[in-house]
């Protein structure tokens, strides 16, 4: 029922873990389940030069954090912002249907770590 | 290891070679529709004749009281949707569980929409139903309790006997989901108790598709389905002699090893979850209080998401379920856990791991291998760790 990306990404996910001191962080927690998605961020040069997270959720909640990390690291915060979790969800190959609600928390976890980022700048 | 470990044989169990033995000849070689009158039909109704014997015994039940159904769903319905309509004129309320299988609670809600009642009765944290509340729920209308025998889930078991007595002295009837007890406890409908009883071939090593219900004699009872004289018009339809016969010879089987199967798949149970106890921290097991049954065990893993330690188990060629098959991919916590009262923490991190008459020694030291890495990956990386 899973994409082989999904599956690749559920097994191996990349960036995970947490930054020492980020430059912005967020956590979203699923209202439904008891999941959440803690992610940080590093900028540089105003752009995302590190993305750390963790995750508890299910297969689709890991991998959608596993390639949202993937595709905004290195994007500037705008580009950053406008990361969807419908692109998430493509550049996975696709997620099964009512999967699509746990590819949301990543990408909004991202867009409040950015705001995060911004609100601390003086 | 090639070969995969399977360990989730409450959704359901492979066929066992005795059973596709005696069903092969009717496949193809005795062809005949056991309504005919010629030899070949009449082959095929010795056959579906002796099934019936056979699984009447295993009952405790006669011939005349065993209906062949196309499996545990059917018979679920027809008990409860052929009962109620039977006695509409009775009356207009039944009572069941809240931790039925769906094939129970969709058909109680259904009639819902058809205006009857329906009470849904609590359970206590081991999974069990109230007596003083199925006796404080019966009413002068009342005309059906449905209650399941075990769950499917959790593998709880319920008092049966105790809750068809209660249920009689108010003149009430009583079917039980025993789907998930056969082959895995004695079921004796005399016992029990009980007036309607459901079961289903492919949970004790027998075909997909093909069921029976027992319904005593004298249960009033309308088919839920019109055609032909088969079943006694209650479930008309030419029989699926086949699966009657693997179903009959699954059973038979399934009985006789009942003794020491349930012994062997309760050791084996017992030590999956007392290694699990003490080698991984954050741990609750789920209905761990007996009565339950010897093979399944549900238990939740703090800070871990079910699916997950599924998909894990997956990759290493385990299979494990989470809740009930019908509801992976349904993306909702179990209604047999939130049933139970447990915490969103441990509704999230359960697994059910249910042994069968194929389940080994070894499976059960290479299921806990892999929990024992799994669970300590999937927790660092939701905390960091
Ligand atoms: C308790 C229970 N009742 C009913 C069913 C439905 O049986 P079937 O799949 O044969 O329709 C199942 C399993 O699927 C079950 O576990
Ligand atoms: S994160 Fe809860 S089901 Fe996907």
């Amino acid at each position: 029922m899973y994409s082989a990306a999904v599956r690749d990404h559920f097994a191996n996910p990349r960036n995970t873990g947490s930054i020492e001191q980020p430059d912005g962080q967020a956590r979203v927690d699923s209202p439904v389940h008891n999941d959440r998605v803690d992610l940080m961020i590093r900028v540089q040069d105003g752009r995302l030069a590190e993305i750390k997270y963790r995750v508890l959720g299910c297969v689709a909640a890991i991998a959608s954090s596993s390639m949202t990390s993937v595709l905004a690291t290195g994007l500037t915060l705008d580009e950053a912002l406008a990361l969807t979790p419908e692109q998430v969800a493509e550049a996975l190959g696709g997620l099964p249907e009512g999967k699509l609600a746990c590819s949301v928390l990543a990408p909004e976890a991202l867009r409040l770590a950015i705001a995060d980022y911004r609100a601390r700048q003086p | 290891m090639c070969d995969r470990i399977y360990l989730d044989h409450s959704a359901t169990t492979p066929l066992r070679p005795e059973a596709l033995e005696a069903m092969l000849p009717y496949f193809a070689d005795i062809a005949g529709n056991s309504s005919s009158l010629h030899a070949d039909g009449q082959r095929a109704k010795q056959a579906l004749d002796a099934a019936r014997e056979s699984v009447a015994e295993a009952l405790g039940a006669t011939p005349r009281e065993i209906l062949f159904t196309g499996g545990g769903t059917e018979g679920d319905n027809l008990a409860i949707l052929g009962v109620t309509e039977a006695l509409k004129q009775r009356g207009h309320h039944i009572i069941t569980s809240a931790i039925e299988h769906p094939a129970v609670l969709r058909t109680c809600e259904w009639l819902e929409t058809r205006g009857l009642e329906v009470t849904y009765l609590p359970v206590d944290a081991d999974g069990i139903v109230d007596l003083a509340t199925l006796r404080a729920s019966l009413r002068p209308d009342t005309v059906l309790v449905s209650i399941m025998l075990a769950n499917n889930e959790v593998g709880a078991v319920q008092p049966m006997a105790k809750i068809a007595d209660l249920a009689h002295q108010h003149g009430v009837l009583v079917h039980t989901d025993a789907v998930q007890a056969m082959g895995k406890m004695p079921v004796n409908v005399d016992h029990l108790g009980v007036d309607l009883l459901t079961l289903t071939a492919h949970k004790f090593c027998g075909p997909k598709g093909c069921g029976a219900l027992f319904v005593r004699k004298g249960t009033p009872l309308e088919p839920i389905t019109y055609g032909g004289h088969q079943e006694r018009s209650l479930r008309p339809g030419t029989q699926n002699i086949p699966g009657i016969v693997g179903l009959a010879t699954a059973l038979r089987l399934a009985i006789n090893e009942l003794p020491a199967q349930s012994t062997r798949l309760a050791a084996l149970r017992d030590r999956l979850q007392a290694t699990i106890l003490t080698s991984i921290p954050h741990v609750k097991v789920n209905c761990a209080a007996p009565p339950r049954l010897p093979n399944i065990l549900n238990v939740s893993f703090a800070e871990v998401d079910g699916e997950a330690l599924l998909m894990a188990l997956d990759m290493r060629g385990i299979s494990v379920s989470t809740g009930s098959a019908c509801a992976a991919g349904a993306n909702e916590p179990s209604h047999v856990l939130e049933a139970l009262g447990l915490a969103p923490e441990w509704l999230q991190g359960a697994i059910r791991i249910s042994l069968g008459r194929t389940t080994t020694n070894e499976d059960i030291d290479d299921v806990l291998a892999a929990l024992q890495q799994d669970v300590p990956r999937l927790r660092a990386l939701a905390t960091g760790a």
